[in-house]
């Protein structure tokens, strides 16, 4: 039986969570409420997480545009979805909600551009 | 020299002086002017591309970079004015602002109310007795974030973190993601400067070992960061001998504290409030100069943009309110105390007389947890409020009614928990 320890970041009561598997059901301890509860589950069995970084940009002021994934990607993918954003390069002007890299590393997710950046004068 | 004339002027586009300019001109003033030395709007949210913004006024994770957009794409809708690449270089208790760009050149510009929103800047080393050489690689949390995400360089490739506050947590999770190695985060308070949130989502992502009570000692190398001796701290923050430790890095990441940044404040003779570091404030957040205002990281470091969103639109109510009614006869004040575990308020102060609901914004000196809030006016509970858990990186922020006939005692006695 492994048990995962965390601290559960639903609210600042910051609860200390174990978490565990047996028979088959998923066991949280150290929860004060359910959202905690859920928090814990959702933790050990697929972790998510938001995807927030930079890619390549020419013909604007700043050499880098601020991406973020529209929605949460599983926690195993985002050094892959990183991988992928290496190589990409975005010519302004953008706006935001462009969408930059659609379905990320097959997560579901699209990368979208998280401001709007004119073209240089 | 331009002279120009304005209702209202705010002093910075960050968060804050967009959400006072926005507010201000939907309130009915006319002519309202932004005066930015940036490029452009935003702030330091062009750099915070990181979501977790705007949960409370949006109901969503948003990244700073989303949330600065929002009031960005609001502005251009209407008329205000925006000046960019713009100094202001001194403001009289007049409500006369010098200000000058290359574009404009010098300005006067005479203002019925003035708002402002100039923010905070980091603690630098000079700030924090390091010892040893000064070599390249030490740089604030705040400049990292500039150089990767704004700029995109990597600044090293192993770093080591003093300090635990939010900037510096948020910098080892994306430092790590770009593929910088961190080494560790020193915070020489025996309690983190940050979120817990932050704590959980960029330390133990990426298994990295928060040390309290511990600190940096000496830094090591001449030209270029080589590496730095860290140390555990006794109770008066002295190193405990036998406890040093080498560790090879080439950036040393501060995330050492904010600092309101009140130099034109200062200037004009704005009476300050040595715990917040800000302007004495009142609950329309004006200063004690008449007609003058303050509102986010400059009037108290915030910790979440949406207080500073709100504390603007605050002050963005009171300016408009001033600018049509002004203020006939002198104010007279009551004070807001703090007692117990409280350690600082803003407003500092009430007008007196007349039923208000007031917005209070509050830090604790200590974590603790099951305690009860009080708020007390001429010996009677006005209200209570109860918290599971209290920490001082966790502002407090509430609502409550006050009738300014007395000083406002704003009360948090020691947790109930055994």
């Amino acid at each position: 039986m492994l048990k995962k320890e965390m601290i559960c970041i639903v609210c600042p009561n910051s609860c200390r969570l174990s978490v565990w598997e047996e028979e088959g059901r998923i066991r949280v301890e150290g929860a004060s409420c359910a959202r905690g509860m859920a928090h814990g589950r959702n933790e050990f069995t697929h972790p998510v997480r938001m995807l927030t970084s930079t890619v390549r940009l020419e013909g604007a002021r700043h050499r880098r545009l601020a991406v973020i994934s529209s929605q949460e990607i599983p926690k195993e993918k985002i050094r892959e979805a990183l991988a992928a954003l290496e190589g990409v390069t975005v010519s302004a002007p953008v706006r935001k909600g462009d969408i930059i890299v659609r379905n990320i590393s097959g997560s579901g997710a699209d990368i979208v551009a998280s401001r709007t950046i004119p073209a240089a004068e | 020299m331009k002279k120009l004339d304005m209702d209202i002027a705010v002093i910075g586009a960050g968060p804050a002086g967009l959400a006072a300019a926005l507010k201000a001109r939907e309130l009915g003033a006319e002519k309202v002017l932004i005066l930015e030395r940036d490029t452009e709007a935003g702030g330091i949210l062009q750099q915070c591309i990181h979501d977790g913004f705007g949960l409370h006024r949006f109901g969503k994770r948003m990244a700073g970079t989303e949330y600065a957009q929002v009031f960005i794409d609001a502005l251009e809708k209407t008329d205000i004015t925006l000046l960019t690449d713009t100094m202001v270089l001194e403001i009289t208790a007049q409500r006369t602002i010098y200000a000058c760009s290359r574009q404009e050149g010098m300005m006067e510009i005479r203002c019925g109310a003035i708002i402002l929103a100039m923010g905070c800047r980091e603690r630098t080393a000079g700030q924090i007795q390091l010892m040893g050489y000064r070599p390249a690689g030490i740089l604030t949390a705040g400049s990292v974030q500039r150089y990767i995400n704004l700029e995109g360089y990597l600044p090293g490739s192993r770093a080591v973190i003093l300090g635990s506050g939010d900037i510096g947590l948020i910098m080892a999770r994306r430092m790590s993601l770009e593929g910088i190695k961190v080494e560790g985060v020193y915070e020489v308070m025996p309690h983190p400067g940050g979120l817990t949130r932050n704590i959980v989502q960029c330390l133990h992502d990426f298994d990295i070992l928060l040390h309290l009570s511990s600190g940096v000692v000496k830094v090591h190398g001449k030209k270029r960061l080589e590496g730095v001796t860290v140390a555990r701290l006794d109770e008066n923050r002295t190193p405990i001998p036998g406890t040093e430790e080498y560790i090879e890095c080439d950036l040393l990441v501060l995330a050492v504290g904010l600092i309101p940044e009140n130099e034109l404040s200062i200037g004009c003779g704005i009476e300050m409030d040595p715990k917040t570091k800000g302007p004495l404030l009142d609950e329309e957040f004006m200063t004690s100069v008449p007609g003058i205002f303050a509102c986010g990281n400059v009037a108290v470091v915030f910790d979440l943009v949406d207080y500073v969103s709100d504390s603007a639109e605050t002050a963005a109510r009171g300016a408009v309110r001033f600018l049509w009614e002004g203020i006939l006869e002198p104010l007279q004040y009551v004070k807001t105390v703090p007692s117990g575990n409280i350690n600082l308020i803003v407003p500092q102060r009430i007008r007196r007389g007349g039923e208000k609901t007031v917005s209070f914004y509050l830090r604790v000196k200590k974590p603790d947890k099951k305690v009860v809030l009080e708020v007390q006016e001429k010996d009677r509970v006005r209200e209570s409020r109860r918290f599971a858990f209290v920490a001082p990186p966790e502002m407090i922020a509430f609502k409550a009614a006050a009738s300014g006939s007395g000083d406002v005692i704003l009360d948090m006695k020691e947790g109930s928990h055994a």
